[in-house]
């Protein structure tokens, strides 16, 4: 997707891949007419890393931490993802306990995601105290999370049949205590997000999607549910112990930037709330399965919600030691063409915001291939060259 | 640069440098393909728990004001070439810090085709910091063993070919540091 120049006059400003605004490589071109933008186009792939291919190479057990590793924020909805996937071939299902011990780590990161992104988000329209304290208060369930599995980011809560960690009632008290700080931090964002005059200014009417193009964009999560398209998977096909112990779905009406704002928060609140009902009723069981040796050929499909959409996983095993095919469809690579379509008319000072507003993550999403040649002749493959390529690499 | 001094006076001036640069590194950061896990972590230096900024350290966006290049990630192929660039930006003398497994070996992407397994196969790099993710606490611990090697002089010395991004213009170079 860049332009080509038909001999007009534009000027296009070129940001990234390295830039100070973002925290990942991604190359970003504004075509600007004065101060509006007229056209945009992305180019990602930076990240590329070739993990789905890299996935062919792994016993399904070393695929539970490569899995992990797509993405260093929604690592635990990754695994989920996966092992969901691996257990239905397997034909088992995880126990009550473990199931709702997934349900705790996947609220507790979605936690720590949405204030991750109110921070950043902050910080791209300017305002870096809302970012130092929402990071701040971040920290909290960064003790949690490191104190359930010891580890601050890729918690590896997953095994393939059930979990790894127990959460013990000494444990959930001080998760508890933890919960309710955060609760009351909330409250003080929503309002300082409802009410600050400066941040209004920044995103109110800014970025404004509506239903339908929601749905014509095939925007998901947050972004989506902002714009009043109400779909979340843990909603409309419930996973792990969201029969159980299920969320309320979080929706906004006005689809602009402070709808997605309001969104977030709400349903981080939504969160806190369905993990005390979790502590509350945690049901009794072991924590695994016996699962088979080995996982018989077939064919299947997962879905979960992560913190930024629907995430979605296909997987083919053949009845070996290893997956023969796994495809993964992330929540960030749907809601680029929101930004896309959506950045056009606006101001160029209002692009960092709008970029932000859909929690973008680079390394989930960066599938493109670019085959560099000799150092001059950078190209881009299309699927054709690409299939081209395969068939002759393989004769 | 046509400025000559004389030795003494270099001698004061390079104390004067170091002494300076010890005191208040200036830090890039850039992710050459890694899953963010590090770079979130990185970030969390800079936030009031950890708060780097109270040594001095400072993170910001321009290759060319920086000391110290905070890099991450298994260097994707398409990555290298940003990677070597900014280095290139950077001036002299500058010092790499990789963070995280996959910086130091590719780490759980080893195998994975489209990345060159480690920064230190493109760049000179003076620290590494294993983990994946390292703690934060790691991190800056990081940043401290490099500052205190240059306070005593006692950076190890390296020459590594690095190759330069074509559209530099510069054939490849010896770095010795
Ligand atoms: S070392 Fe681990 S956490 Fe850090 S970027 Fe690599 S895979 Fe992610």
């Amino acid at each position: 997707m860049t332009f080509e120049q038909h001999g007009e006059n534009r000027f296009i400003v070129p940001i990234g891949p390295q830039h100070p605004a973002l925290k990942e490589p991604g190359h970003f071109e504004f075509v600007v007419d004065g101060e509006i933008v007229t056209g945009a186009s992305v180019r990602l792939g930076y990240v590329h890393r070739g993990i789905e291919k890299g996935a062919e190479d792994r016993t399904w057990t070393q695929n539970l931490y490569l899995m992990e590793r797509i993405c260093g924020i929604c690592s635990h909805i990754h695994a989920t993802a996966f092992v969901q996937g691996v257990e239905k071939l397997a034909g088992v299902e995880a126990p009550p306990r473990a199931r709702a011990i997934r349900e705790i780590f996947a609220e507790l990161e979605r936690i720590h995601s949405h204030m991750l992104w109110l921070g950043v988000a902050a910080h791209e329209g300017g305002f870096d105290a809302l970012f130092m304290y929402s990071w701040r208060d971040r920290e909290v369930v960064m003790d949690m999370l490191e104190m359930l599995s010891g580890n601050r980011v890729h918690y590896s809560a997953n095994l393939i049949g059930g979990v790894k960690y127990d959460v013990t009632p000494d444990m959930m008290d001080k998760i508890r205590d933890g919960l309710n700080y955060l609760e009351e931090r909330l409250v003080h964002y929503l309002d300082v997000v409802n009410n600050d005059e400066t941040f209004i200014g920044r995103t109110r009417g800014i970025g404004t999607m509506t239903r339908e193009q929601a749905q014509l964009l095939g925007a998901v999560g947050p972004t989506a549910r902002a714009s009043n398209f109400a779909y979340d998977v843990r909603v409309d096909a419930p996973y792990a112990a969201y029969t159980e112990f299920p969320v309320e779905m979080v929706v906004a009406e006005e689809g602009d930037l402070h709808a997605r704002f309001v969104v977030r928060i709400l349903e981080t609140m939504e969160s806190i709330r369905v993990l005390r009902r979790i502590f509350d009723n945690m049901p009794e069981s072991e924590l695994v399965t016996r699962v088979p040796r080995r996982i018989p050929a077939g064919e299947t499909i997962s879905r979960v919600e992560a913190p930024r959409g629907e995430l979605f996983y296909f997987i083919s095993s053949g009845g070996g030691e290893k997956p023969e095919r796994v495809k993964v469809r992330t929540p960030s690579l749907c809601n680029w063409g929101t930004v896309i379509t959506l950045a056009v008319g606006h101001k160029l000072a209002d692009m960092p915001m709008i970029l932000a507003g859909i929690d973008p993550c680079f390394s989930c999403n960066d599938r493109l291939v670019m085959v560099k040649r000799n150092h001059h002749d950078p190209q881009l493959w299309t699927w054709a060259d690409l299939r081209n390529y395969g068939i002759e690499y393989y004769r | 640069m046509g400025l000559e001094v004389s030795k003494p006076w270099q001698q004061v001036l390079d104390k004067i440098r170091t002494w300076a640069r010890v005191n208040s590194p200036w830090a890039i950061h850039f992710n050459s393909g890694s899953c963010n896990g590090c770079d979130i972590e990185i970030l969390a230096t800079l936030t009031p728990r950890y708060d780097v900024e109270r040594f001095g350290i400072k993170l910001q966006g321009s290759p060319r004001h920086a000391d110290v290049l905070i890099c991450t990630g298994p260097v994707s192929l398409q990555a290298k070439d940003r990677l070597l660039r900014i280095y290139w930006q950077m001036p002299e003398p500058k010092f790499v810090i990789a963070v995280g497994s996959c910086g130091l070996s590719g780490g759980v992407f080893h195998g994975c085709y489209n990345i060159v397994h480690g920064i230190d196969e493109v760049l000179p790099v003076d620290v590494f910091v294993p983990g994946c993710p390292p703690r934060p606490e790691g991190i800056i611990y990081g940043v401290a063993v490099l500052l205190e090697a240059l306070k005593s002089g006692k950076r190890p010395e390296r020459t590594m070919t690095v190759e330069v991004p074509a559209e530099l213009g510069v054939p490849k170079v010896e770095v010795s540091q």
